[in-house]
């Protein structure tokens, strides 16, 4: 217990020193937070509750549109402010670019979470991969219809207000903001997992008919659990469009084959429906990431895609699922031979 | 909204429109029917769900230009991609498709998405991002008054193929031993392999089967259409409409629904703006889902 708190402790401190330590890789561990946040919510209802979403990447690109339409419809007019023949020039100030960050970041994630709960009431009547392409068909025709609507800016995007101080002093905000909203998923996740909630998620996936006979309600459970990851994807999303300053709907926004796909691989990479999985592996992923596309570049997709399908094919399990089966007592299982008289494995004290 | 009723005015208006856009429909929807086809064979017999259905459409249409660019006459190039993807086909099944067969379904469709990013990059490295088309160098017609529908020869001969090619694939399915061998795996794989078929085999054939079905496709599309290596997801998303929609095993089903979907996104092309057309694959997508859903619901019954 003891031990366990140390090691939390020391990655906390390291997560709040981490942008002094490392300032050239600001950016980059934003970007670590990004995947880990929706790494973790992936896996909330893929992982846990076995309902695999390709589509999720439409809260985030939700999240962009709806923070950009609150942060900046509060002060002036949308649609004058995505015209691409305006011509003044508006400005920000400080307390009117932080009112829009927080309400557009909140307001985004409430936003998102009312659509999971609205949209789950008709994808979760679709069972496994009907679930999967129905998902992912309502992130692309969402992308491919707002990058029609010329109100939210067409194809072009939306260019956000720009902080108007010290551009380091950005990036800290950026970093923070993302590490602070990855942390309070984590803990919220630490505790969620273990309540009753936790528990019913994991006998839906588990089996879901016999979850229902046993006067769980499901679809209650499986909207819930959706609408929680809709929110933190909604809030991670808006805090996205604040730090690309630009964003436009197909590659930013709905990034259906960027994002949307990293989030999967990097849960698959660390290990479903574990707590620790998505951010392993969402680190382990990163560091493949940045390898790639900075001493690969041009092969870097056919990297990924190889990437997905080893994955997919040999090592299903992930990383933890593997140290699960190879040292059990690692995760306080208790392993016996068949006789139950000799012990193989046990969880030490 | 006023541009979208004063289209529909303009087709109420002017029904030899409504004939041209038809006609198109067609044209294309023949093509999403073949690759549909070979989504709904590997579907029925193996159980994988080919999300790079798409991409082996593209690649078909890239060994038939390259084939061009080096002096081989177009309507050749449909014969000799059928074959060389028939190849690539059986090489992907037997690295990767084979090892995921008898997993859960999110495995399939997941591997075969990876597949699709690593396929369509490597034709964007080797053709470059632009896009490509083959001309045959036929006049186009013009019929109806004042020459409002146009109709190329290269689209005619197109689809005639098309029509030839899913022909022959039925009379094989229904006739030849190995069709027979495939229809019996799709129905129960394991009493198959009881009555002695080499089920493996079979998923083999299947797969480079559909590889060059789609291949074929790809071939006439490159002489009708335009292709570029990130087209793939657009044949994915409609062949998965199709077959969603038609239900595997239903060969009148899939031409009927391919058809059908060709001519409802020339429809929806013409009456919300061209920008539109791919929105509109996916939102059919949807519906189609959703419709099935419903009708399942009502036959599912519950103690109350």
């Amino acid at each position: 217990m003891t031990r366990k708190f140390y090691i939390n402790t020391a990655l906390l401190i390291l997560t709040i020193l981490a942008p002094f330590i490392f300032p050239v890789w600001k950016t980059q561990l934003a970007t670590l937070w990004l995947f880990i946040i929706v790494a973790l919510t992936w896996d909330m209802t893929g992982g846990q509750m076995g309902y695999n979403s390709l589509g999720n990447i439409f809260f985030y690109g939700t999240g962009m549109y709806v923070c950009a339409i609150i942060a900046i419809g509060m002060y002036f007019p949308f649609g004058e402010w995505t015209d691409a023949s305006r011509s003044e020039t508006w400005k920000f100030t400080d307390s009117q670019y932080f009112t829009g960050l927080i309400l557009g970041s909140l307001g985004a994630g409430v936003f998102c979470a009312l659509c999971a709960y609205i949209l789950g009431g008709l994808f979760f009547g679709l069972r496994g991969p009907y679930f999967a392409i129905g998902t992912l068909g309502l992130a692309i025709a969402t992308g491919e219809i707002v990058s029609n609507i010329d109100w939210l800016g067409g194809g072009q995007g939306v260019s956000m207000p720009i902080y108007n101080g010290d551009f380091e002093t950005f990036k800290n905000i950026i970093y923070y903001l993302f590490a602070g909203l990855g942390v309070s998923l984590f803990i919220f996740l630490n505790w969620f997992y273990k309540t009753r909630f936790g528990a019913a998620i994991n006998a839906i996936r588990d089996d879901e008919e016999k979850a229902e006979a046993m006067g769980i309600h499901t679809l209650r459970y499986k909207l819930i659990t959706w609408s929680i990851s809709a929110f933190f994807i909604g809030v991670a999303g808006a805090i996205s469009a604040f730090q690309l300053i630009h964003f436009e709907p197909l590659e930013t926004a709905y990034q259906t084959i960027n994002l949307g796909i990293f989030m999967v691989v990097c849960v698959l990479l660390g290990g479903k429906g574990t707590l620790w999985g998505p951010v392993i592996g969402a680190f382990m992923f990163h560091v493949f990431k940045e390898v790639t596309w900075n001493y690969f570049l041009g092969w870097q997709w056919v990297a990924l895609g190889a990437l997905i399908v080893v994955i997919v094919v040999f090592f299903q399990d992930g990383l933890m699922g593997y140290l699960q089966t190879r040292f059990p007592e690692w995760f306080g299982i208790k392993v016996v031979d068949k006789d139950e008289k000799e012990i193989i494995a046990e969880p030490a004290e | 909204m006023d541009e979208i009723l004063f289209n529909i005015r303009l087709l109420l208006d002017f029904p030899i429109v409504n004939l041209k856009i038809i006609i198109d429909g067609i044209m294309i929807g023949a093509l999403f029917a073949l690759a549909a086809y070979g989504l709904a064979l590997v579907w029925g017999v193996m159980n994988v769900k080919n999300l790079a259905q798409g991409d082996f459409v593209i690649a078909g249409g890239y060994v038939a230009y390259s084939l061009n660019q080096v002096g081989i006459y177009p309507l050749l190039g449909v014969p000799l991609a059928f074959v060389i993807m028939w190849g690539i086909g059986w090489v992907i099944y037997k690295t990767i498709i084979t090892r995921v067969i008898e997993r859960d379904l999110f495995t399939s469709l997941l591997a075969t998405f990876g597949l699709a990013i690593m396929m369509a990059q490597i034709m964007n490295l080797i053709f470059g991002s632009d896009t490509q088309s083959v001309d045959l160098g036929l006049p186009t017609w013009f019929l109806g008054p004042s020459g409002i529908i146009d109709l190329p020869a290269a689209k005619v001969i197109g689809v005639a193929m098309a029509t030839v090619l899913a022909i022959a694939v039925v009379i094989f399915m229904k006739h030849s031993r190995m069709g027979q061998a495939i229809r019996a795996t799709a129905q129960d794989s394991r009493a198959a392999r009881v009555m002695g078929i080499d089920t493996e085999k079979v998923y083999a054939f299947t797969f480079s089967l559909n590889a060059a079905i789609c291949g074929a496709a790809g071939a006439i599309i490159v002489m009708i259409w335009v292709i570029q290596p990130f087209y793939g997801i657009t044949y994915s998303v409609r062949a998965f409409v199709v077959v969603t929609a038609a239900g595997i095993g239903n060969l009148p089903g899939v031409i009927a629904a391919g058809l059908g979907i060709g001519a409802a996104e020339q429809y929806g092309g013409h009456i919300f703006g061209i920008g539109y057309q791919q929105a509109i694959a996916v939102v059919l997508l949807l519906i189609v889902l959703f419709v099935r859903l419903m009708q399942q619901r009502r036959i599912r019954q519950v103690l109350k």
